[in-house]
């Protein structure tokens, strides 16, 4: 089959790879009808996270039609369409029992849990395409996907209803939701969101429909902050504006009761090498620039709440940790506990509640994924979300 | 190697978290020289009698222990175990339970004479919190010496602690999700 493969930092190819196969009773495999490129992906771009290998196939937002099914009694049959979330759980665990699905004790593969325990003090769950750190599944930026514990992920679709309309609830739907969520609204509350990408723009949408009386929305790519005031935020331009006190000013001197980071960290993070070298070394990590963060925690009203959907893989520096403390904040983070937000945002989108689809600027052939990639990092104004459709034969001009 | 005295402990934590742990504190019938003490814990959401059971056929081990290539079952307290080396050797011992609670423990200790003596207990409790099996596996052995040790170095001397831990967690993948978790990528074929 087709896959987009890492190679390195900032290379990136369409190769054709083995297909994948069933391994265990509980697998399916589906066909990809549309898979997109995601904030995270670029963090594996510029290589910021560690635990890649050359050959590995990217992409976590996936969805398409189930061609094949495990040994075990499957809920799931082929032909049928589903979503796949990013995050892989067994569903029978203790933190899957209590819906913290990111948490997963199973899905991670002993050898590369144990790298992650290291570094975090607990294993990791696993998560599609994205580093051995998080199991080393193959990603699904290609034409087929293998898809472990299919019996607890995947979503099943509606026939009749278009790709880009549930493709999100994979990844940055519900992220930005859980963002939301995080942030415990109150009736009259001012919600901040650093970072108009896909997950700062579902943050703000989330956030207006779980009843904040205002959100703030700061960027400063013109048409990322013009589609946060499309879904009826107020918008900040960092670069014009000092953002602090411009959202002091705007609450009243009070500050946003909730402040979401849906930054995340930047190029500088981890020290590009294999984690296990680090920890050999003991000096595993780096520092991750935590500007936005920093931002974020000062500008939160004294007894507010501070949300990190934004990705961040090691120790930072100069964390403003009197302000947290002294001010007395809440923090709530964490990967997307995305099954369990799953089936009520199908609902509501089914329901014509949720459109997803204003995010989207291209659409590309899965043969063009470098490009993509390439332009979702360097022209982040003009691309906003990139889907990819394989065998679709779309045409874009290079 | 004699052990340093130390003043009775007061923590409760388990005797293998002691940064100087004694197997005979750990309750393990320990020879003389078995002076390495490890011992982990996890927790598994299934009942307690269906663990043991599965842990005491001996023949399911080698499903989620990585080393091991194979246990024959002598009889009902021993059996042979023979498990992997580098470079295409292995080792192999006769291994005898030495207690056996069912639903709660299982004991075993190598017989005499073993290249690597070895003993260690699988203990499995009931939370108290309705979260399933605590699960604690705490093992002794001596470290071998000579060529031999040299050889495997790497598996009973550095790794046992890591070896314990992945072999613990593909046991409770197993128990919960029914399988191994793997990623394994698809074998390229020239
Ligand atoms: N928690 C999760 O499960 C989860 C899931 C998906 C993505 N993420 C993370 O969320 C973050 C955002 O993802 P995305 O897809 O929206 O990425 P993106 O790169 O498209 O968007 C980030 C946006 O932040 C803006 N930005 C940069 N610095 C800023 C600053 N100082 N102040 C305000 N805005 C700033 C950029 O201009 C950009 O528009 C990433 O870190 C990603 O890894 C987390
Ligand atoms: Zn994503
Ligand atoms: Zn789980």
């Amino acid at each position: 089959m087709r896959a987009l493969t890492w190679q390195g930092k900032h290379d990136v190819r369409v190769e054709t790879v083995p297909d994948p196969e069933i391994l265990n009773p509980r697998d399916v495999i589906i066909r990809i009808t549309s898979t997109a490129i995601c904030g995270s992906d670029l963090h594996l771009y510029d290589h910021t996270i560690p635990g890649m290998k050359d050959g590995d196939i990217l992409g976590h937002e996936f969805m398409g039609e189930v061609v094949e099914t495990g040994s075990s009694d499957h809920k799931l049959k082929v032909g049928e369409r589903v979503v796949v979330p990013f995050v892989i759980a067994c569903g029978g665990c203790f933190f899957c029992k209590k819906q913290q699905f990111a948490a997963c004790d199973n899905s991670n593969p002993a050898e590369t849990a144990d790298a992650s325990e290291i570094a975090y003090g607990y294993p990791m769950a696993a998560a599609f395409g994205y580093s051995h750190l998080t199991g080393g599944y193959a990603g699904g930026q290609a034409e087929y996907a293998r898809v472990p514990f299919a019996d607890v992920g995947p979503i099943v679709v509606p026939d009749g209803i278009d790709d880009d309309k549930v493709l999100f609830l994979s990844d940055i739907l519900p992220t930005g939701w859980m963002a939301a969520v995080n942030c415990d609204i109150e009736p009259g509350d001012t919600v901040a969101v650093w970072g108009c990408g896909p997950v700062g723009l579902f943050a703000v949408q989330s956030a207006l429909l779980l009843g904040a009386h205002r959100v703030i929305a700061i960027d400063h790519h013109p048409r990322r902050l013009q589609l946060a005031r499309n879904l009826g935020a107020e918008i900040i331009d960092f670069e014009q504006v000092q953002v602090r006190e411009a959202l002091a000013e705007m609450t009243g001197g009070i500050g946003p009761d909730a402040c979401i980071d849906a930054v995340g960290m930047e190029s500088h993070g981890f020290t590009p090498d294999n984690l296990l070298d680090h920890v050999k070394v003991k000096t595993f990590m780096a520092t991750d620039r935590v500007h936005a963060l920093r931002q974020v925690i000062l500008a939160t009203r004294k007894g507010g709440r501070v949300s990190i959907p934004g990705v961040y893989g090691g120790v930072a520096d100069k964390f403003p940790i009197g302000a947290l403390m002294e001010k007395g904040l809440t923090i709530k983070s964490g990967q997307t506990h995305v099954q369990k937000f799953m089936p009520q945002l199908l609902q509501m989108i089914l329901d014509d509640k949720l459109d997803t689809t204003f995010l989207i600027s291209h659409r590309l052939d899965l043969e063009d994924a470098a490009l993509g990639y390439k332009n979702f990092k360097e022209k982040q104004n003009e691309y906003t979300k990139v889907v990819l459709k394989p065998g679709s034969g779309i045409q874009t001009r290079h | 190697m004699a052990r340093r005295t130390r003043p009775d402990p007061i923590s409760d934590s388990p005797e293998s978290t002691a940064k100087d742990p004694n197997p005979a504190a750990a309750g393990l019938m320990a020879s003389e020289d078995e002076d390495t003490l490890i011992g982990r814990t996890v927790t598994i959401n299934r009942p307690a009698r269906e663990l043991y059971e599965f842990w005491r056929d001996l023949r399911n081990l080698p499903l989620f222990m990585e080393n091991i290539e194979s246990i024959t079952v002598i009889d009902a307290r021993r059996s042979h175990w023979k498990v992997k080396g580098p470079a295409d050797s292995s080792v192999e011992w006769d291994s005898l339970i030495t207690e056996d609670i069912p639903g709660e423990l299982i004991a075993w200790e190598s017989a005499e004479g073993t290249s690597v003596p070895n003993s260690g207990r699988i203990e499995f409790r009931a939370s108290d919190n309705g979260r399933g099996t605590v699960v604690t596996a705490t093992i002794a052995y001596d470290p071998p010496a000579g060529a031999l040790g040299k050889m495997f170095a790497k598996m009973f001397q550095r790794e046992p602690k890591i070896q314990a831990r992945r072999d613990l967690r593909r046991f409770k993948q197993l128990m919960e999700t029914g399988e191994i978790s793997t990623s394994a990528p698809v074998e390229v074929f020239p």
